[in-house]
């Protein structure tokens, strides 16, 4: 069953279009990757999901609501949280205030005791708690921007180039971070440069292409199909 | 005298930072100067007068010109900053339309309470004076002092250790991160706008007790010093708002008895350029707002 479905979404910014009709699904407790080059539309489709910019034209349905229409924080709430790209820390406010303020704004009941659940899933986090965002570490924010999205009890994450930025030894936490989460249930729509990787883990995959889906399939069958190896993988063909 | 001079300034520059911070608070949230607070720091302390005037005991004419500020603020933030807002108007625009509300309100207040100046009727106010060695302190000025610093800890309070500062904050740090948080932005500027004019409408009920005069001018008198206050203080900061009032306060009253009355708004105004030459971005930047 999918836990997101996408029809004809028609998005950009301004006067200018940028995704031309996309249409996805992503399965319940699956993992879908979004593969393509810089400009294809990645963040925006992901913009446009969490309703930061208007859906133009055709329709979202998240777990069986439609979500076209909804506001920002009606998406967050009804669990489809985004880790945007640069993970976008609060960072004057303490690591502990950022998490605090996730699960209060998706109007947790048991705020203290997810902080808790989170320093203790992310113990790097347990001792700076008390610190700005701000100061962290690469590798620290993005496991803040995770602990972040998860105080909300999310169904599904859309994240946004998670390994963006950090070193090849934090690539691998964060992917592995990625697999787990799948492993806990959790729907996940991962759009990402590196595309090796998230083809390994995707169950299912589509390839980005100017603003529209060029090519889907399963995350292994695309992952030894030519074109994707000679245009995202940095390979010639053998 | 000395001494009496600094508790002089310490009244007034409570007030003051009540104004101030109302001002920074929306200033740190929406990045835009609310040109209408000032009017509305007048028209509370209007409403608060015609109340102790229908019978009001003075406490609850307070409170209620205090909701009333705070309602008035959500008003405005509807109609002048709101729709623009939601067509991504930058921050110049919303400058000239807090200036329209400005105008539209002091027109209403002019209509209502007509031109002249109004008096609280005395024999609700207090004019006992305590005296400590040579400083003599009236009781007003220390009731005043006292809400005023009660409502700065409140609002201390509020931004560090409750669930609405703390989306206050959120959102004045980052917009688009707190809606991906499930935070209700449109929802958390109507709260931030209800604090920061009732707590303009207090300084402005406070001020007309202070020196039992509310006038349609006193807007204006109060205005550009507030303003100087938030650049002092740094844009954004509710605590180098509070640092800023407290050193214009001081310096004002102490112009007065060292100087002349004449120069006071001159010396008060060059003490602030030389700080700011000193400091160019403020005492404290917009990053105080946020850690608060």
């Amino acid at each position: 069953m999918a836990i997101l479905e996408v029809e004809g979404l028609v998005a950009g910014y301004g006067r200018i279009e940028v995704l031309h009709g996309v249409s996805l699904r992503l399965q319940e407790h699956s993992l879908c990757a979004i593969i393509g080059a810089n400009g294809a539309g990645k963040t925006t489709l992901l913009a446009a999901l969490s309703r930061l910019i208007p859906i133009r034209e055709g329709r979202a349905i998240f777990d069986g609501r439609e979500i076209t229409h909804a506001s920002s924080h009606a998406v967050a709430r009804a669990g489809l949280v985004q880790v945007p790209e640069g993970r976008r820390m609060l960072a004057g406010m303490s690591v502990e205030e950022n998490l605090l303020v996730a699960g209060e704004g998706a109007g947790g009941r048991t705020v203290g005791a997810d902080v808790a659940a989170m320093f203790e899933r992310f113990p790097t986090l347990a001792p700076r708690r008390a610190l700005p965002a701000g100061s962290l570490s690469g590798g620290e924010q993005q496991m803040l921007a995770f602990a972040r999205a998860l105080m909300a009890h999310p169904k599904a994450l859309l994240l946004d180039e998670p390994s963006m930025g950090l070193a090849p030894r934090l690539v691998e936490t964060v992917f592995d971070l990625i697999a787990e989460e799948r492993a806990r249930g959790t729907s996940i729509l991962l759009v990402e440069q590196n595309a090796r990787k998230a083809l390994a883990l995707a169950d299912h995959a589509y390839v980005l292409e100017r603003g529209s889906i060029s090519l889907e399939g399963k995350g292994a069958d695309l992952l030894g199909r030519e074109e994707i190896t000679a245009a995202y993988l940095g390979e010639a063909t053998p | 005298m000395l001494v009496q001079q600094l508790a002089n300034g310490l009244f007034l520059g409570a007030v003051y930072a009540l104004f101030a911070i109302g001002y920074t608070l929306i200033f740190g949230v929406l990045d835009i100067l609310n040109l209408a607070h000032a009017a509305i720091f007048m028209l509370a302390a209007f409403v608060a007068l015609s109340l102790v005037g229908f019978g009001f005991p003075l406490v609850l004419a307070v409170a209620l010109a205090l909701v009333f500020a705070g309602l008035l603020g959500v008003l405005l933030d509807r109609i002048a900053f709101a729709p623009l807002r939601r067509r991504n108007a930058g921050t110049l625009v919303p400058l000239i339309s807090s200036i329209g509300a400005a105008i539209v309100m002091q027109g209403i207040a002019r209509g209502v309470w007509g031109p002249d100046e109004h008096r609280f009727p005395s024999n609700g106010l207090s004019t006992a004076e305590f005296h400590l060695g040579s400083l003599s302190v009236g009781a007003l000025d220390l009731i005043i002092l006292a809400v005023a610093l009660a409502l700065m800890g409140i609002l201390s309070y509020v931004m560090r250790s409750t669930a609405l500062g703390r989306s206050i904050r959120a959102v004045a740090e980052d917009r688009v991160a707190a809606a991906l948080l499930g935070i209700d932005i449109e929802r958390t500027i109507a709260l931030t706008f209800f604090i920061a004019s009732a707590l303009g409408g207090a300084a402005g009920i406070l001020i007309g007790l202070q020196y039992n005069s509310v006038s349609l001018e006193m807007g204006a008198r109060i205005e550009l010093k507030g303003l100087a206050i938030i650049i002092l203080g740094g844009m954004g900061s509710v605590t180098g708002a509070v640092i800023g009032a407290f050193i214009l306060g001081a310096v004002e009253t102490l112009s007065v008895a060292y100087v002349s009355s004449s120069y006071r708004d001159a010396i008060a105004f060059g003490v602030m350029f030389l700080i700011l030459v000193l400091r160019p971005a403020g005492l404290l930047g917009k990053r105080a707002l946020r850690a608060a």
